[in-house]
């Protein structure tokens, strides 16, 4: 039950929030922070106390789990499990909720209630994304978690807010539907094959069907996942959507709701069509490698600020791609890692861009320039998190990309060496963005606005520690990832060895004719 | 009492029906477009009669009288639409009314 | 006492941290004491440590410190942990107490810049992470100082931001060593997939049980490092970052040069070096790009005006004289050559510097200098000293005879090798030629530039103790026939297992010669540039020579091949795609719908006769088709 009060506070306190605004703005936002401690609160208590893991038979082992009838007719329960992997990703969510709800409290005047409803509904659907272990929730958390995630671009965003949210928006339901018709196949090849009708995420592992199907319904789920992560050529949605969010919007966006798409490869694809999956590895390990490159690239061309970072997100995303792909334990940690690292310093890099213009007025790096004289704290902090985007040892983002590519060089040196030279345009778009927006001659115009106040410094130096402790103590992360990694890996383990000894013996007997 | 047949008895409703639509194409006034919309009721409303008669049934009449208080139900809606258009457009021209093009 | 040795590079890193962290709160005298203290301390463990090292060497003669478990899956387990063995404690000594030295001097040279705290704060995270480098013992760890001392030289060479021009030859050098950092990486990659582990000692262990003398996939290896080695280390064809890398102020020059960052390469390939004797034809590769290196760098550096970019480039050309050594498997002689260099060029770029702030304008140009050594006695003394050490002067320098071990042992190396001794002598010659020409003309002939103010303790100090050093440094060290003292070699060979030459009949004329090159480069400098013949003078000015100056100014065009082959095709396509072309298709799909609307929209006219026109003939064709079927 405690797994369902995760999704339910943020809705509730969502609920709350809107109407309290009324009482006082600040009450709006209270309620949003307590929300948020509460849930962290829940995770923690369940994360404690939890009785030893709970082995399902075929499921591998999970921290908790919850299962109540919903529509029972059509074999659809409210399913939820938590593992190591969604504690993870929930614990980020959590976290970057709730430095969203800190970095608004300036940014945001205008109906301040709504606006928290729907941060909080994001999140409540974010969570509920990563617990449903029933496709049917799982669809439905994923529309919650996108419909209010529209109204916060169209309605707080920047100049150009409504095409961007329309194409946020068209992207995302596109997609989504293509999910809905994936998962309605699947449930019903999975009919054909048993004759029960379910949508119990267990129960659908390792559904038989032949291997054109599988490919089919595995496509289907694969681009639904690779639009919202997003990967070359499904990208394009993002850049406006990150750059015409209001700065919360953007660090929502980019922190967690990024991973919903990894997180759907890493839980479904490749576990529910392991075969097909494996089959199309090279192509998608391909498009990962391209989109590094490509967004790299495409960041290193920009002017607008948060543009560059927006990229350079698709760039870091192909990162995750590629090591979900390599399916090996190096490298599926090292994507773990990677997202929440990217969550950590991205969301970073975002507010300071969201500091920035609330004092420049302007995300447009030609205007800037010299910000170091004016805005020392900002703009070392500005500096170090984009050192950290660019992947420098010591800090979170090495350690998933090197393990990343670790992974994958054993199986395609060449993806793993052409990612790696994605580590240096890295460099290049980190350090063009810090030359003009900190470094270079300073502007008159420039000279008076004050620094950082103390509720921003304590977010990014919260920030700041969590990304040097990714970088520096990782294991602790690794431990706990590795309870739900060994549950994927598990679910296609089986799958995969048989699959390769038939092969294997198919060839034997080729080479014994 | 001699039988007029069935066929030649439905002349009269085709003619003035197609008079009626070819009223509401050609005449721009919206009260002769009215008319005209009454002239294509009243031609339904003869062939349910012509129809009842045929088959000795009293299904037709009802029809008729049903097709009677709809036409009086419109011709009210539709004079009261006349009247609020008359006097926004200060015309009774049916064309002038297209602020509703894409 | 060994146990202290996470001090060593703790210290400094502590010092940066409480730097960055008082965000210039603090007062300039604090400053100055929190930046040097560290340092100090750390090099006085390290004192404590290498005596204790001499006179009771731990088992195996090596000590390694676990501080604790990095990362631990899937059988990929690098730990945080530090290893001490005599190769990696002459690199301690020296990187800590250069570095002291010119940290000490910085604290008077950058008085009163606005950037006092942030400077102080990215040299003590220099040195920390050059000792990260140093002591890793596995080598992820060491990739960590391995990019901490890139990040920091970016810092450090843009440190006076406001000057576009320092932040563009920052970033060059960042992202021209990242070039060569990912060759480490992946290479680091090769070596843990064939062999399942990146800690050094085990390592090498088993590269040696895996891979065949002269195997592929060892030499994929080594040249992949290689890579690395040259992108720090600043050789052919990665050099082009340094001589721009002058744009950082002096202190930063000389920790860059002398005690940091392009030393590098030079460890890492001296580390590995089982690896590379299992990889003989990359081995060669080493010592081919030292041979080039040295002699195109010296070229240039004959070249240059800038006092500074003379230094640079004689940097490049000195790591060449190590690279070479290192190829020819004499790496205890190219760890001497960095000792001795380590001296000379931080006394060199200090004296320097000494002279620059002393200079209206801080004149960096050396034909606007002339006459100095009357008026600044102290650079000119030190600056001698420097140049005479790098110049290789018989018998009473440091450099003398750690390039001499360099050249002996590449004579000795055999086989083709005589080309590489040949460039090695050549350039021993140039050398001397080129520093002279900036002596004399710095410090010779009349004045041109006034010279203002004077200085203090924090400066003379350095100087001194400096100037000493790159005297007696080399005494630890001599050929067999001017002694025989083999106390580094010998402390050495638990690492590399290197066996000094022995007498032989050809050392004596060889030491003759080396010695005569250096000494007639000198002479050539006196002739050319303090007494120039009118008629060298107008050669120096015929078209022909001046073009060929300029292109060796410029550093041999690098820059400009550099520019036309990578960055302007790079910034062409980034210009082309700003607006991402794939974003068009989903904009032309937006955009075919918008027209097919446009299209369909027409038919809404407004005028109700149309619409009951179209209902009529609609109804009427329905009708029809119904009546006819």
């Amino acid at each position: 039950m405690m797994l369902l009060w995760l999704i339910l506070v943020p809705a509730i306190g969502g609920l709350l929030a809107w109407p309290a605004e009324r009482l006082r703005p600040s009450a709006a936002r209270w309620i949003s922070l307590a929300s948020m401690v509460v849930d962290l609160l829940i995770l923690l208590q369940i994360w404690q106390h939890h009785a030893g893991p709970i082995d399902i038979t075929g499921g591998g082992r999970w921290v908790a789990m919850l299962n109540i009838p919903w529509i029972p007719q059509l074999g659809i329960n409210i399913t939820l499990g938590l593992d190591g992997l969604s504690l993870l990703l929930i614990l980020l969510t959590i976290g970057l909720g709730f430095v969203s709800v800190v970095i608004s409290w300036s940014e945001i005047g205008e109906r301040v209630g709504a606006f928290h409803f729907n941060l909080l509904w994001t999140l409540a659907g974010t969570i509920g994304v990563f617990l449903a272990l029933d496709l049917f929730l799982f669809f439905f958390a994923w529309e919650i978690m996108l419909v209010p995630m529209y109204f916060l671009i169209a309605l707080w965003g920047h100049e150009n807010r409504i095409y961007a949210s329309i194409k946020f928006f068209l992207f995302t339901q596109g997609s989504g539907l293509l999910m809905l018709l994936a998962i309605l196949a699947l449930v019903l090849v999975h009919r054909r094959a048993t004759g029960t009708l379910t949508f119990n995420y267990f129960q659908l592992l390792g559904t038989r069907m032949n291997p054109a199907t599988e490919m089919w319904i595995m496509l289907g789920f694969f681009i639904a996942f690779i639009v919202k992560l997003p990967a070359v050529p499904f990208h394009t949605w993002l850049p406006d959507a990150h750059t015409e969010a209001p700065t919360a919007g953007s660090v929502i966006l980019a922190g967690i709701m990024l991973k919903t798409g990894a997180y759907g490869l890493l839980r479904f694809v490749v576990p529910l069509f392991p075969l097909a999956a494996m089959r199309f590895a090279p192509i998608a390990m391909l498009l990962g490698v391209i989109g590094i490159i490509y967004g790299a690239v495409l960041a290193f061309g920009q002017t607008d600020m948060k543009r560059l970072v927006a990229y350079s997100s698709v760039s870091h995303l192909g990162f995750v791609l590629l090591g979900i792909f390599a399916w090996n334990t190096l490298a599926l940690q090292g994507a773990v890692m990677q997202m929440l690292a990217h969550g950590v310093s991205t969301g970073a890099l975002f507010i300071t861009v969201g500091a920035l213009q609330e004092r420049l007025h302007t995300r447009d790096m030609r205007q800037m320039g010299g910000l170091w004289a004016s805005l020392p704290r900002l703009s070392a902090l500005g500096m170090f998190f984009a050192i950290a985007s660019l992947g420098l040892p010591g800090l979170g983002n090495f350690i998933g990309e090197f393990l990343i590519l670790l992974g994958t060089f054993r199986l395609h040196p060449v993806f793993a060496v052409i990612g790696a030279l994605g580590v240096i345009t890295a460099a290049a778009y980190s350090l063009i963005l810090v030359q003009r927006a900190f470094h270079g001659p300073p502007r008159e115009t420039m000279a008076a606005v004050p620094d950082l106040r103390m509720r921003h410094l304590a977010v990014m130096a919260a920030l700041s520690v969590a990304i040097i402790g990714l970088g520096l103590y990782p294991q602790p992360i690794f431990d706990v990832a590795a309870g739900g990694l060994a549950n994927l890996q598990s679910a296609t383990h089986g799958v995969l060895t048989l699959a390769a000894s038939d092969t294997g013996s198919k060839r034997a007997e080729g080479g014994s004719r | 009492m001699t039988t007029v047949p069935f066929g030649q008895l439905l002349i009269l409703p085709v003619l003035l029906f197609a008079l009626g639509v070819l009223g509401v194409l050609a005449r721009r006034n919206l009260v002769f477009i009215l008319m005209s919309i009454e002239i294509m009721l009243n031609a339904a409303g003869l062939v349910f009669i012509i129809a009842g008669a045929r088959w000795g049934q009293a299904d037709g009449q009802i029809m008729f009288l049903l097709v009677l208080t709809l036409a009086a139900a419109e011709v009210s809606i539709g004079l009261a639409l006349i009247i609020r258009i008359r006097a926004r457009l200060p015309s009774l021209d049916s064309d002038a009314a297209n602020l509703l093009q894409g | 006492m060994m146990h202290a040795l996470w001090l060593v590079p703790a210290f400094p890193l502590l010092g940066a941290a409480i730097l960055m962290l008082s965000a210039g709160r603090l007062a300039p005298r604090a400053i100055a004491l929190i930046a040097v203290l560290p340092c100090a301390a750390s090099a006085i463990v390290a004192i404590t440590i290498a005596i204790g090292f001499i006179t009771a060497p731990p088992p195996g003669h090596a000590f390694s410190q676990i501080l604790w478990q990095w990362v631990a899956i899937g059988g990929f387990d690098p730990a945080i942990g530090l290893y001490l063995d005599p190769l990696s404690l002459v690199m301690m000594l020296v990187v800590t107490v250069v570095g002291t030295l010119i940290l000490l001097y910085a604290t008077e040279f950058m008085a009163g810049d606005e950037g006092y705290n942030r400077f102080f704060a990215y040299m003590n995270l220099f040195v920390a992470a050059m000792l990260v480098l140093l002591l890793a013992n596995d080598l992820l760890f060491l990739y960590v100082g391995w990019e901490g001392v890139g990040l920091c030289s970016y810092l450090l060479i843009g440190f006076w931001y406001q000057d576009a021009a320092n932040g563009l030859a920052a970033r060059k050098a960042f992202i021209v060593t990242r070039v060569g950092d990912t060759g480490l990486m992946i290479g680091l990659f090769v070596l843990f997939t064939h062999l399942g582990t990146l800690d050094i000692q085990p390592l090498m262990h088993r590269a040696v049980l895996a891979w065949p003398h002269g195997s592929n996939i060892a030499s994929l290896a080594a040249a992949l490092l290689l890579l690395g080695a040259i992108g720090k280390s600043a050789q052919l064809p990665l050099q082009t970052w340094l001589p721009d890398a002058m744009a950082g102020p002096t202190p930063v020059s000389a920790l860059i040069h002398a005690a940091t960052m392009v030393t590098a390469g030079v460890y890492l390939i001296a580390r590995m070096h089982v690896l590379y004797a299992l990889a003989p034809h990359v081995q060669m590769a080493v010592a081919a790009i030292g041979a080039a290196t040295l002699f195109a760098a010296a070229v240039a550096a004959l070249n240059q005006h800038d006092i500074k970019r003379i230094l640079a480039y004689s940097t490049i050309s000195q790591i060449g004289y190590m690279f070479l050594a290192l190829g020819v498997g004499a790496e205890s002689a190219a760890i001497f050559h960095f000792m001795a260099h380590a001296f000379f060029k931080a006394l060199l770029f200090l004296a320097a510097g000494a002279i620059t702030m002393r200079l209206e304008h801080h004149e960096h140009d050396i034909f606007r200098m002339g006459g100095l050594a009357k008026q600044l006695p102290v650079a000119f003394w030190s600056f001698l000293i420097g140049s005479a050490s790098l110049a290789a002067l018989p018998l009473v320098t440091a450099g003398f005879y750690s390039k001499e071990m360099i050249l002996s042992e590449t004579w000795a190396h055999g086989g083709a090798v005589p080309i590489l001794w040949v460039a090695g002598v050549v350039t021993a010659f140039v050398t001397a030629l080129y520093i002279f020409r900036a002596v004399f003309i710095v410090f010779f002939g009349e004045a041109k530039t006034p010279v203002v103010g004077h200085y203090g303790i924090r400066i003379m100090l350095p100087l001194t103790v400096l100037s000493v050093l790159a005297i007696v440094g080399g005494f630890v060290e001599t050929p067999n026939g001017l002694g025989g003292v083999r106390l580094f070699s010998h402390f050495l060979s638990s690492v590399f297992g290197h066996v000094p030459l022995a007498a032989s009949a050809t050392e004596t004329p060889l030491l003759v010669v080396a010695s005569l090159v250096s000494l007639a480069g000198v002479a050539l400098a006196w002739l050319l540039y303090l007494r120039p013949a009118p008629r060298f003078v107008a050669w120096a000015q015929t078209q022909a020579v001046v073009a060929w100056r300029n292109f060796f100014l410029s550093g041999w065009g690098f820059d400009w091949f550099y520019d036309r082959l990578i960055v302007q095709p790079f910034l062409y396509l980034v210009r082309i795609n700003h607006s991402d072309v794939i974003d068009d298709v989903f904009t032309g799909i937006a955009d075919g719908c918008r027209g097919l609307h446009g299209l369909l929209k027409q038919t809404q006219t407004g005028r109700i006769r149309w619409y009951a026109a179209w209902l009529a003939a609609g109804s009427i064709v329905t009708i029809a088709v119904a009546v006819i079927r």
